[in-house]
C-alpha cells in the first residue's frame, strides 16, 4: 500500500468525525477535546495536592492546632502531595494537556496520527487518578512512604498505608505509565512524520521541541519506574526479596532476606531525575514562545535553544545518583555525578541567557502571560543556583535533609513550571475558548502568586541553613533552632494559605471569561505560529477547514524590518516569495 | 532536504518551500511501524533494566541457581514455531490479493497465534510444576527473577495476542483492508522480537 502521510490527506473530514454528544465530548478522539479532558483532570487532582500541602503547612506552622493531622496523616499528605504534583499534575498537564492541544495545531495536522490510542491514553490516565485517589478510602489510607517510595520502609509495617495504600499507588503508577506510553508514541510519531508541507524540523516552534524531547525522555525513563514498581509489588504481594533486606519486627525475624534497598533507589532515580526534565523541557519550550511573542522579537539563538533542549535531555540520564549522595557511594561515583550535574547547568544557563537576550530591547508587552513568563525566569534562576550548591557532594551532605532542599526543588521544579503553566494557560486561553480573559484579574493573580511563592520559599533556605530537618512532623525542643525559626515557619504557612487562596482569582477569571469575556479574534497576540492561523477560533474538528496550511518560514518572524505588521505568520508566503514564484511562471 | 541539512540550516534565512510542495516525514516507513519500532525500543529498555537488577541482585550472596524444567525447551519450540508461521503468513500475503483463511496467509497467521497461546499455556505449566516442587517465587531470588521475567515476557506476548485477535476478527469477517496486511507484518516483527527476548532470557536463566 502506498504510504500517505496524514498531513497529505487533504479531505475536509478526518477519519473519525464525531456524530453525537458522547463521541464529541466524552469518548472523543479529537486531540483538542482530549487535551481539555487531560487538563481538567490534572488541574482537579492538582487542587487536591494543593489542599494537602496547606494541611501540612498548618501542622508545621501551627503545631497541633488541627486535631485530625496526626503523624500518619502528615506523612500521607506529604507523599500524595509530592506524587500528585510531579506526575499526575505537571507531567499530565504539560504533555497530556499542552502536548495534545499544541502538537497537531503547531505542526499543521488535523489530529494525532493514532487518535484512538490518544483517547485510550486519557482514559487510562483517568483510571490511574481514580485508583490513586481511592487509596484515601481504603483501610490504613494512602501510603505515607514519601513520594520516593523507598524500600524497605514503603512496604514495612509502621509506615502509613502499608496495608493497601502502597499497592494502590504502585498499580496507579503502572496504569499511568501505560497511559503515558500511548500518548507519547502519538506525540513522537505525529511530530516526526505528520508535519504539514514546508514545516521542516528547524521551523518547529520551541514548544514542539520541548514536548518532543520530554516525551522521548519519558518513554525511556518511565520504564525504570515501571520496573521498580513491579519488583516492589512482587516484594509486597508475593513476598520476594528484590529490595527487602532481612528485618526484625517486634523481636521477630521477618520473611524477607538479602534484598538491596539501594537497587530500588537507583531504579527510582534513573526515572526520577529525567522526570525533572520531562516537566522542565515542555516548560522551557512553552515559555520561549510566550516570551518571543510578547517581546515582539525573534527568540534569541533559536538553534542553540534546540540543541540545548536536546543536550539537557541527553545529560539528564547521567546525573541520577546526585539524589543519593547521602545513601553512600564510592567517592569516584560521587565525583562523576557531581561533574555531570554541573555540566548540565551549561545548556540550562544558555537557555536562561537567551530568554533574557530575547527580552533585551524587545517591544515588551507586559500582559498577564508575559508577567508569568518573566516571573518564571526569576524563580528558575533562583532554583537553579541552589541546584549548583546541592550538586556538590560536600555541600549536599549537610544540607540534604534540611529545608534547603525543600526550598530548592520547589523553586526549580514546583513554582517555575507552575508559573509557565499559568503563562501558557493565559496565553492560549483565547484560542482554546474563543474569549479573552480579564487582564486586571490576571495581573493581580500573577503578583499574588509570584510574591507569595517568594514569601514561602525564600525563608525556607534560611531554615535549611539553620539545620531545620525536612520530613519532620514536629520539631520539638532543639538546641540548634532558635525560637524565631518557629515564627518564620508560621509566616511561611500564612504565605502558603495566601497563595492558595489567590488561585481562586485564576478560576474565577477563566470561568467568568468563558461566558462574559470579550470575544477573541483568531490571533489576538499577533503570533506567528500555526495554531493562531486556524480558520475558526476555537478550532473546529479537523482544525484547518478544507485545506491544510503551507509553511513558508520559521516560527519567529517578529518585527521584520520593512514589513507592514510586526509579525509574519508561518503560513504567509510574503512579498519576496510571491515575486519569485510569479517570476518563475 | 535531507535530515542533516534540515537540522543544521539557519531557518531564519530561508523563506519558501524547501524542495517543493511535499510534506517531509523524517522516516519513509508507515506511522504504525515507526510507533512499533519506538515501542520495541521501550520494551528493550524495560528488559535491560530488569537485567541490570538481575545482575546486581545476583551478587548479594544468597543466590541459588534454579534448575530449569525441561519443558521450557518445548515452550521455546512453540514460540519459535509461532514466529515462523507469522513470517510465513507475511510472505504468503505478498503473493495473494485477498487475505482469508482459505487463501493460506490467514490460516498461517491463525496457527502462529495459537502456537503463541500454547507457549503461554506451557509457561503456566512450568510455573505450576515449580510451585508444586517447592520452588515457588519466594524460595530464592533466582526463582523470584525466573517468575518475574517470564511473567513480564508473557504479558508482552498477551498484548501482541490482543492485536492478533483484532486482525483475526477482521480476516474472519472478510473485511478486506490493506490494514490487515500491515497488522500481519507488524505482528510478525513483534513476534520475532519477543522470540529474541525469550531466547536471551532462556540462555541467561539457564547459565546463572
Amino acid at each position: 500500500m502506498a504510504y500517505v502521510p496524514l498531513a497529505d490527506q487533504d479531505d475536509a473530514h478526518a477519519l473519525h468525525d464525531p456524530h453525537s454528544f458522547v463521541t464529541k465530548y466524552i469518548w472523543s478522539q479529537d486531540h483538542k477535546v482530549i487535551a481539555i479532558q487531560y487538563g481538567g483532570t490534572a488541574i482537579f487532582v492538582g487542587l487536591v495536592a494543593l489542599g494537602l500541602s496547606i494541611l501540612m503547612r498548618l501542622q508545621i506552622g501551627f503545631p497541633d492546632t488541627v486535631s485530625f493531622i496526626d503523624p500518619a496523616f502528615y506523612y500521607q499528605a506529604v507523599t500524595m502531595h509530592g506524587m500528585i504534583m510531579v506526575i499526575y499534575l505537571l507531567t499530565a498537564l504539560f504533555l497530556g494537556g499542552f502536548g495534545n492541544y499544541l502538537v497537531p495545531l503547531m505542526c499543521g495536522t488535523r489530529d494525532m496520527v493514532f487518535p484512538f490510542l490518544n483517547m485510550l491514553s486519557f482514559w487510562f490516565y483517568l483510571v490511574s487518578v481514580i485508583v490513586l485517589l481511592s487509596s484515601f478510602f481504603v483501610t490504613g489510607g494512602p501510603t505515607g512512604a514519601g513520594w520516593t517510595l523507598y524500600a524497605p520502609q514503603s512496604i514495612s509495617q509502621g509506615t502509613p498505608g502499608h496495608e493497601g495504600g502502597i499497592l494502590l499507588m504502585l498499580i496507579s503508577l503502572v496504569i499511568f505509565i501505560i497511559a503515558f506510553t500511548m500518548g507519547g508514541l502519538n506525540y513522537v510519531t505525529t511530530i516526526l512524520q505528520a508535519r504539514t508541507r514546508g514545516m521542516t524540523l528547524m521551523r518547529l516552534p520551541l514548544s514542539i521541541w520541548g514536548i518532543l524531547t520530554a516525551t522521548i525522555l519519558g518513554l525511556f525513563a518511565f520504564p525504570a519506574l515501571l520496573v521498580a514498581a513491579i519488583m516492589l509489588g512482587f516484594d509486597l504481594v508475593l513476598g520476594t526479596s528484590f529490595f527487602m533486606p532481612a528485618m526484625i519486627h517486634l523481636g521477630e525475624q521477618g520473611s524477607h532476606e538479602g534484598g538491596s534497598p539501594i537497587l530500588f533507589q537507583h531504579l527510582f532515580w534513573f526515572f526520577g531525575h529525567p522526570e525533572v526534565y520531562i516537566v522542565a523541557l515542555p516548560a522551557f519550550g512553552l515559555v520561549s514562545d510566550v516570551i518571543s511573542t510578547h517581546a515582539r522579537k525573534n527568540i534569541f539563538g533559536y538553534r542553540m535553544m534546540v540543541w540545548a533542549i536536546i543536550a539537557i535531555g541527553g545529560l539528564s540520564f547521567m546525573v541520577w545518583a546526585h539524589h543519593m549522595y547521602v545513601s553512600g557511594m564510592n567517592p569516584y561515583f560521587g565525583f562523576f555525578f557531581a561533574t555531570t550535574t554541573l555540566v548540565i547547568a551549561v545548556p540550562t544557563a544558555l537557555k536562561v541567557y537567551n530568554w533574557v537576550l530575547t527580552l533585551w530591547q524587545g517591544n515588551l508587552r507586559l500582559n498577564t502571560p508575559m508577567l508569568f513568563a518573566i516571573g518564571f525566569i526569576f524563580t528558575f534562576v533562583h532554583g537553579g543556583l541552589t541546584g549548583l550548591f546541592l550538586g556538590n557532594v560536600i555541600v549536599d551532605v549537610p544540607l540534604s535533609d534540611t529545608y534547603f532542599v525543600v526550598a530548592h526543588f520547589h523553586m526549580v521544579m514546583g513554582v517555575s513550571p507552575v508559573l509557565v503553566l499559568f503563562a501558557a494557560l493565559y496565553h492560549w486561553y483565547p484560542k482554546v475558548t474563543g474569549r479573552m480573559f480579564n487582564e486586571t484579574l490576571g495581573k493581580v493573580h500573577f503578583w499574588c502568586t509570584f510574591l507569595g511563592t517568594y514569601a514561602i520559599y525564600l525563608p525556607m533556605h534560611y531554615l535549611g541553613f539553620l539545620g531545620m530537618p525536612r520530613r519532620y512532623f514536629e520539631m520539638g525542643a532543639t538546641d540548634f533552632l532558635p525560637a524565631s525559626a518557629q515564627a518564620l515557619n508560621a509566616n511561611i504557612t500564612l504565605a502558603a494559605i495566601f497563595v492558595a487562596i489567590a488561585q481562586i482569582l485564576f478560576f474565577v477569571n477563566i470561568f467568568w471569561s468563558l461566558r462574559h469575556g470579550e470575544k477573541a479574534d483568531g490571533n489576538p497576540w499577533g503570533a506567528t505560529t500555526l495554531e493562531w492561523q486556524t480558520p475558526d477560533t476555537p478550532p473546529k474538528h479537523g482544525n484547518w477547514g478544507p485545506e491544510l496550511p503551507t509553511v513558508y518560514r520559521w516560527a519567529y518572524d517578529y518585527s521584520v524590518p520593512g514589513h507592514k505588521q510586526d509579525f509574519i505568520p508561518q503560513n504567509e508566503p510574503g512579498e519576496e516569495y510571491e515575486k519569485l514564484h510569479h517570476g518563475k511562471r | 532536504m535531507s535530515l542533516f541539512n534540515d537540522v543544521t540550516n539557519k531557518p531564519w534565512n530561508h523563506v519558501g518551500l524547501p524542495d517543493g510542495i511535499e510534506p517531509k516525514p523524517v522516516f519513509s516507513s508507515s506511522d504504525a511501524s515507526i510507533a512499533l519500532t519506538i515501542f520495541l525500543i521501550i520494551v528493550s529498555v524495560i528488559f535491560s533494566l530488569f537485567l541490570v537488577a538481575y545482575f546486581i541482585r545476583m551478587e548479594l550472596g544468597d543466590w541459588v541457581p534454579l534448575a530449569l524444567p525441561g519443558q521450557l525447551w518445548l515452550n521455546t519450540a512453540a514460540l519459535l514455531g509461532s514466529s515462523v508461521f507469522m513470517q510465513l503468513a507475511v510472505l504468503r500475503n505478498y503473493r495473494q490479493t485477498n487475505t482469508d483463511f482459505s487463501s493460506g496467509a490467514g490460516l498461517m497467521f491463525f496457527i502462529g497465534g495459537v502456537l503463541a497461546i500454547a507457549f503461554i499455556a506451557g509457561q503456566y505449566l512450568v510455573w505450576d510444576s515449580l510451585v508444586a516442587a517447592g520452588q515457588g517465587v519466594r524460595s530464592n531470588p533466582a526463582n523470584a527473577f525466573f517468575f518475574l521475567l517470564t511473567a513480564v515476557h508473557a504479558v508482552h506476548l498477551l498484548g501482541g495476542l490482543w492485536v492478533w485477535s483484532r486482525a483475526l476478527f477482521r480476516i474472519a469477517n472478510n473485511i478486506a483492508s490493506p490494514a490487515i496486511q500491515q497488522s500481519m507484518k507488524l505482528c510478525a516483527v513483534y513476534w520475532h522480537f519477543l522470540l529474541l527476548i525469550w531466547v536471551g532470557l532462556f540462555v541467561l536463566l539457564s547459565y546463572t
